[in-house]
């Protein structure tokens, strides 16, 4: 294997990940501080840039490719996921990305996402979550809460919004995240993290839209609330949260309840968390309260749940392996023989 | 007795059921058959639309329709010489299309009250025993009984002993034909070899009625066939969509490509799936995809990877694909859409034929969207065709719409098939690093054909981004320049049309230089274009037959043809589209002939339209 360490001896910086075209976003755009963290762990996945593949559909954050200098598609509204899933089943070696948004990846691609998913294609799916639409100008999205008011529901938005991660662990994914765009380092070790993972990783992003929904995340990324609101998922550690680290979520029969450290109560009563628990998993993406509401649970941040399941790319080379192995390879002028011939003499 | 044998150059046998009767496997069986011995023959199944009708009910009719001669022919033919008709429902959808004097082997059991009624036949009225069928040699035989007395000493309940009818039909008419029965016999110890009582109550049946048709009298004269005159070679029997498959692994095979299918499943296009499917062994990735959206893209996603990307569907299928045709179009990378027509619009016609997709090929798109469009015109066109399709779309870097339809798809006729070592490379040339003067990848950038590079990921140096939105010419680049959108539709207009250069000249299928009428013929109406042809030109009328592979762009040479003729004539199971496109681009008053019934378009309606034509001058 000595060639392959001859190859590559050139170490990549983040400046190597970035091309020669002029970022486009919105002055304030969270999708600016998103690629800053793309670009910023690319060179320590350990894959050769020519080997990244990122494909996007439409929306703003679908322009992403255009800022990264590796193999990139912006492709169609909502298709990112298709077009990903024929390129890992076809390329298996090359490590696909995919950016998307809330419209593309929920709405019109929503049947794709879903697909992916339980078919485990391993490729990482980015889901820039800014609950509007920006590219079309401000109207709601899949995500947005009921009651919106946006251009086009002038009396509020009637539908009901989406919980994309209890969508995604409804469609067996087998790796469920969520990071914010305010919060380079978390950002940066789910970026990670969703790499590492083998099989599809669903990492949902809260990504600020100062123009058509600034702030709606704001609850949850601003120093004043963020420890108060956020609770941060640590593998193996206790649900802690609060600007005293001060308040937990234990867990009682199937409900989750927050309580107050201190009187008794220590983080030994806490819900340990434990991102192989299928069931617990469905626990903590239902904690999607609204931060508006006078009681609720913090929004969890982190990675909900990992676990390993084949991926579909590889059961597909094995099943080709093992015909070529049991029958041989295709013998073309067998096939075009089949089985019964006649001869026509002259 | 003493039979005597009458040698005959031409049969059509219609074998008609209901669906349960096994009609398909019987017609395919004596087709094998027949195929063996060097008879030329063309076939044709019509299946019910429903896939479980009612039992005995009109639309629950299956049928196969065999045409087989020791002359060259064409089609499955026109009118049936023979109907096998199980039940009522089964003689009643037919007995129009026999000719007059032809002989029908019914089975009597499937006429009584019960199916009388479900077939729709007044009360009391039986055509087997009313003068409705004096026209006709009615051979009348209770299958059901014999059959079930053939096999009176096996262990099986009665309705698993009324499955083996059909071989009781297949056994008189290999009688009646005065053929050996090795090949079916031959295909049910493959097909049951492992359960025993079915494989050897199938062969009994089979051998009872072909006693049966030997030892009653029913006939004093046995038929033959002679072997046609072909072109010397080897042959076998190929369904369209069957040589379509193959033709798509040998040009995977030729030319180095991965061969990955997208596709959902969908009438009549699925066999193309269910084959691939089967044939791992040569490296192929078949992906059933969540809808055609999803089939379409995934076959760009593999595409834009360096796979040969393709797509079967068919007419809804194709139009849910027409935005991912475009991204194709866009990012100038090869793929192929097979679209195996069906009657439409909306679900239309699923089970039924029809050539009405041309215009949605040529146009179905937003912008200006310009694909090439290729059509197979036989079963066994269908190899050659998809191989065509390849080769252009990998070496003009383009998306190219393969059309088939339902006709063709599940018909079969005997192809010479080719030997590997004969089939034409199909050279595929990735771009794999820099060029001495280039600096920087410009993924735009074209060579004389106007073909720009395929850098596919994973290779180092070449990294690039391609997508939907306008393209800067040379760079690759997001471009809003008016100058440039212009500049790059014309480009890839150009780059479609430029193909002309790199097909072949349109050749005359059949008939005069110049002369009165031109048949201009494109898919599935090729066998009853040429066989009215050949008569024609038999009886001293000045015609000429040329059949359309290239749709888009037209062979070169396609305007100077035209002019030749007098008349124009262009059959089309269709309300009329390739004749819009061939009147706006050679500005003639060509006059179409439009059948749109879900059904092929007959030899005698062909002969008729050029008469006429001929006789109002
Ligand atoms: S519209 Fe919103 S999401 Fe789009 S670029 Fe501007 S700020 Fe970002």
């Amino acid at each position: 294997m000595s060639t392959i360490t001859e190859t590559r001896p050139v170490t990549l910086t983040a400046k190597d990940f970035a091309t020669d075209q002029e970022v486009r976003w919105c002055p304030g755009c969270g999708d600016y501080s998103i690629l800053a963290q793309v670009q910023k762990i690319m060179p320590g996945i350990g894959v050769p840039k020519e080997n990244i593949v990122i494909i996007s559909g439409i929306g703003c954050s679908s322009r992403f490719p255009y800022y990264m200098n590796t193999y990139g598609m912006h492709s169609i509204h909502g298709r990112a996921t298709a077009i990903a899933s024929g390129l890992k089943a076809s390329r298996p070696e090359l490590s696909v990305w995919i950016v998307s948004g809330d419209g593309d990846s929920l709405s019109i691609g929503g049947n794709h996402t879903i697909h992916l998913l339980r078919r485990n294609f391993d490729v990482n799916l980015l889901m820039f979550n800014n609950q509007i639409y920006g590219l079309t100008k401000g109207q709601y999205s899949p995500t947005s809460e009921k009651k919106k008011i946006t251009k086009s529901t002038p009396y509020g938005s009637i539908d009901h919004p989406f919980n994309p991660l209890a969508l995604a662990l409804g469609a067996d994914a087998t790796f469920i995240g969520r990071s914010m765009d305010r919060d380079p380092k978390h950002l940066q070790t789910m970026l990670t993290r969703s790499h590492q993972h083998k099989g599809a990783s669903f990492l949902e992003i809260y990504q600020n839209c100062n123009i058509f929904n600034d702030g709606a995340f704001e609850i949850f990324t601003e120093k004043s609330t963020k420890m108060e609101e956020a609770l941060f998922l640590e593998h193996g550690k206790p649900l802690v949260y609060g600007t005293a680290r001060d308040k937990g979520i234990k867990i009682e029969g199937l409900r989750p309840v927050a309580v107050q450290l201190g009187n008794g109560v220590s983080e030994d009563d806490l819900w340990i968390h434990d991102e192989k628990d299928f069931y617990k998993a469905q626990v903590l993406v239902r904690m999607f309260d609204d931060p508006q509401q006078s009681v609720h649970f913090p929004r969890p941040f982190g990675v909900f749940y990992e676990t390993e399941r084949a991926c579909y790319e590889d059961i597909m080379q094995m099943q080709i392996e093992e015909t070529i192995a049991t029958k041989g390879a295709g013998d073309l002028d067998k096939l075009l023989r089949g089985r019964e011939v006649w001869e026509i003499a002259g | 007795m003493i039979t005597t044998e009458e040698v005959l150059q031409d049969v059509v046998i219609k074998f008609a059921g209901d669906s349960g009767d096994g009609m398909q496997l019987t017609g395919s069986q004596f087709t094998n058959n027949t195929a063996m011995l060097g008879i030329d023959l063309a076939t044709f199944p019509d299946f019910p639309a429903e896939i479980r009708a009612p039992i005995g009910t009109l639309p629950g009719v299956s049928g196969f329709q065999l045409h087989f001669s020791s002359n060259r022919i064409f089609t499955p033919g026109d009118d049936c010489d023979v109907l096998v008709a199980m039940n009522a429902a089964a003689l009643k959808v037919n007995v129009k299309n026999l000719k007059k004097g032809g002989k029908i082997i019914v089975n009597t059991d499937g006429f009584d009250a019960r199916n009388l009624r479900l077939a729709n036949y007044p009360d009391g009225i039986n055509p087997l025993e009313d003068e409705s069928l004096t026209n006709y040699e009615v051979i009348k035989i209770d299958v059901t009984k014999l059959t079930r007395e053939a096999l009176k000493d096996f262990e099986m309940g009665t309705k698993e002993k009324d499955r083996a009818k059909n071989m009781f039909v297949l056994g008189f008419l290999y009688w009646m034909y005065n053929r050996n029965m090795d090949n079916t016999i031959n295909f049910l110890t493959e097909k049951f070899g492992k359960k025993d009582t079915i494989l050897q109550s199938n062969i009994k049946a089979l051998q009872a009625g072909y006693n049966y048709a030997d030892t009653t009298e029913t006939f004093t004269t046995r038929f033959s066939v002679e072997k046609a005159r072909m072109v010397k070679g080897n042959y076998r029997n190929i369904m369209g969509n069957q040589a379509l498959s193959y033709g798509l692994i040998a040009a995977s095979q030729k030319s180095g490509l991965q061969l990955f299918l997208g596709s959902y499943p969908i009438t009549p296009a699925s066999d193309i799936l269910h084959e691939l499917s089967k044939h791992k062994a040569f490296g192929i990735k078949t992906f059933q995809a969540e809808d055609e959206i999803a089939a379409i893209t995934s076959a760009i996603g593999a595409s834009y990877g360096g796979s040969l990307g393709v797509t079967t569907t068919s007419g809804p299928g194709m139009a849910l694909k027409a935005e991912a045709m475009g991204l194709a179009i866009m990012l100038e990378i090869p793929l192929l859409i097979i679209n195996v027509q069906r009657g439409g619009p909306s679900t239309g016609l699923p089970t039924k034929t029809e050539q009405s997709d041309l215009l949605q090929a040529y146009y179905g798109r937003n912008g200006e969207s310009p694909m090439p469009v290729i059509s197979a015109s036989t079963p066994s066109d269908c190899f050659g065709a998809v191989y065509e399709a390849v080769r252009i779309a990998v070496q003009h870097m383009t998306p190219v719409i393969l059309l088939s339809d339902g006709f063709i798809a599940n018909g079969s006729e005997p192809w010479k098939f080719p030997k590997s070592d004969d089939l034409h490379k199909i050279e595929v040339k990735f771009k794999t690093e820099l060029g001495d003067h280039e600096e920087k990848f410009q993924p735009y950038l074209r060579d004389e054909k106007l073909v720009r590079p395929w850098a596919i990921p994973g290779t180092a140096g070449l990294e690039h981004r391609v997508g939907g939105i306008e393209k800067q010419n040379i760079t690759g680049n997001v471009s809003y320049d008016p100058d440039n959108h212009q500049l790059m539709v014309k480009i890839r207009e150009e780059k479609v049309e430029k193909i002309a250069q790199f097909i072949p000249e349109q050749k005359l299928d059949n008939g005069l230089e110049k002369g009165k009428v031109l048949i201009l013929g494109w898919g599935s109406t090729y066998g009853a274009i040429k066989s009215a042809v050949n008569e024609l030109l038999a009886e001293g009328y000045e015609v000429a037959h040329a059949h359309l592979r290239y749709v888009r762009p037209f062979p070169k040479n396609l305007g100077d043809i035209l002019k030749n003729y007098e008349h124009v004539l262009i059959p089309e199971i269709n309300n009329g589209q390739l004749i819009k496109i061939i009147r706006d681009k050679f500005l003639i008053d060509a006059k179409g002939y439009n059948k749109i019934m879900g059904i092929p378009i007959t030899k005698g309606e062909i002969i008729d339209e050029v008469k006429k034509i001929i006789e109002e001058e």
